[in-house]
């Protein structure tokens, strides 16, 4: 598989796995609004993966279509990041009072809007010229989501005890899965040989700032984000991604040659 | 037979494409929100070239259908290209479309030029506006307004509320 190729099943890969996530909260948002959003952002970031998708299906050409992509591969063949496969809440140890907590949604949702936002804003200078193309639209989306995010950590972080507890820890869960951004991986290391792809490493920085910064406002402490770098990129993945992807896979494998 | 003239047919998809609406927002023409981008003579006869709003919008598929049944009611035969870049702005919005959708209820998006370009980073003397501009009630006018949730009824639009006549409105966001 060519380096381009690879790559863009890595960004699409991350794109649809946290559409799906977050469209688990259509229906049961915590307020009206925060449906609508979450929908929005959503329907944004499967937009991203079907164009990434159908630039993966030409890239690899013969009977590759974005269709067979999203629903016809399995576990080890996506490469996203392990953070966007996370369920919506923190590890259910003690006493799980609820398997949707807003907290860690919004967590993760900044956490990875913040690190796309300077992503993007390099790939828009990718030598792939449709990946350049993607990345000028999804910049101007995720501009949207690091927003949405960093508008609710703050009010979550700077709100009540219960409301700043419960977002601190899931900071606490969901910063050591941060490493994996930065971690090196042969996939990336071709992408950026070839011009294609952004070292994301190099973009460090820049992302401490802009989580030190909103943290800072929201009166939250940045844990240190040590332990396990996970490996999803490379196609290790938690036993979380194996459900959902049977859930979104489910139909279109029922009835493989279905057609709407 | 009267075969049209290759000229006169991108005259004549321009003239019948010219009206058509926008599947969500209706009161404003493709071309006027800048989605219909260009119609020209490729080596396979009539192009339409036309580009998608938000990566994920729904009504592109729509689009692409109304396009292809308006230019067959107008008996011409062409395709239909979905091109990414240059990136759609709101900024391609002509001032008659923002009218329109003011007089439709939908406060009309600020301009965005500002935002950087690829490759080139602004001097900045002051820090960015946490908030957004004032955005103005499309029913009475007020800038006493406030923004209920970022995201509303369509990827491209956010839920304002006027704090004077009290009506909720759509305000379609800069892109």
């Amino acid at each position: 598989m060519s380096a381009t190729a690879n790559y863009l099943l890595h960004l699409a890969d991350n794109a649809v796995v946290l559409g799906q996530r977050n469209a688990e909260w259509c229906g049961h948002g915590p307020a009206l609004e925060e449906d609508i959003a979450l929908a929005n952002v959503s329907l944004d970031l499967i937009g991203q993966a079907r164009l990434l998708y159908q630039q993966a299906a030409i890239e690899l050409g013969g009977d590759a279509t974005e269709d067979r992509l999203a629903y016809f591969r399995d576990v080890p063949e996506f490469r996203n990041y392990t953070l966007l496969e996370l369920p919506h809440h923190g590890a259910l140890v003690g006493y799980a009072k609820s398997d949707l907590d807003y907290g860690t949604t919004i967590v993760r949702n900044f956490l990875y809007s913040a690190l796309m936002v300077l992503v993007w804003e390099q790939l828009q200078q990718s030598k792939d010229e449709q990946l350049a193309a993607i990345a000028a639209k999804s910049l101007k989306e995720v501009r949207y989501h690091l927003r949405h995010s960093r508008d609710w950590l703050l009010r979550l972080g700077d709100g009540t005890d219960d409301s700043h507890a419960r977002v601190q820890a899931a900071l606490d869960h969901l910063m050591p899965y941060t490493q994996e951004f930065w971690s090196g991986s042969r996939m990336e290391a071709a992408a950026v040989a070839a011009g294609v792809g952004v070292d994301v490493a190099a973009l460090k920085s820049d992302w401490d700032q802009l989580v030190d910064d909103a943290l800072a406002e929201a009166t939250l402490q940045r844990p240190k984000g040590e332990g396990y770098v996970t490996q999803g990129k490379n196609g290790l993945h938690s036993e979380h991604l194996g459900f959902l992807l049977s859930e979104m896979q489910g139909l279109a494998r029922t009835h493989p040659t279905a057609t709407w | 037979m009267n075969a049209v003239v290759p000229t006169d047919a991108v005259q004549a998809a321009w003239t019948a494409l010219d009206v058509l609406a926008d599947p969500e927002i209706p009161v404003v023409s493709l071309r006027e929100l800048g989605i219909l981008r260009d119609v020209r003579l490729g080596a396979d006869g009539l192009e339409v070239v036309i580009t998608p709003t938000y990566s994920g919008c729904p009504a592109m598929g729509q689009i692409e259908d109304d396009v292809r049944a308006t230019l067959q009611a107008a008996g011409l035969q062409g395709r239909v290209i979905t091109q990414l870049a240059p990136a759609w702005t709101t900024d391609w919005m002509t001032d008659a479309a923002r009218d329109k959708l003011r007089a439709y209820g939908i406060a009309p998006p600020h301009r965005c030029a500002s935002q950087p370009l690829a490759g080139e980073s602004p001097l900045r003397f002051v820090r960015q506006a946490a908030r957004p501009e004032r955005v103005p009630c499309p029913h009475c006018g007020s800038s006493h307004t406030v923004e209920s949730s970022h995201f509303g009824s369509t990827a491209c639009k956010a839920l304002y509320k006027c704090l004077d006549c009290q009506e909720p409105f759509d305000y379609f966001k800069p892109y």
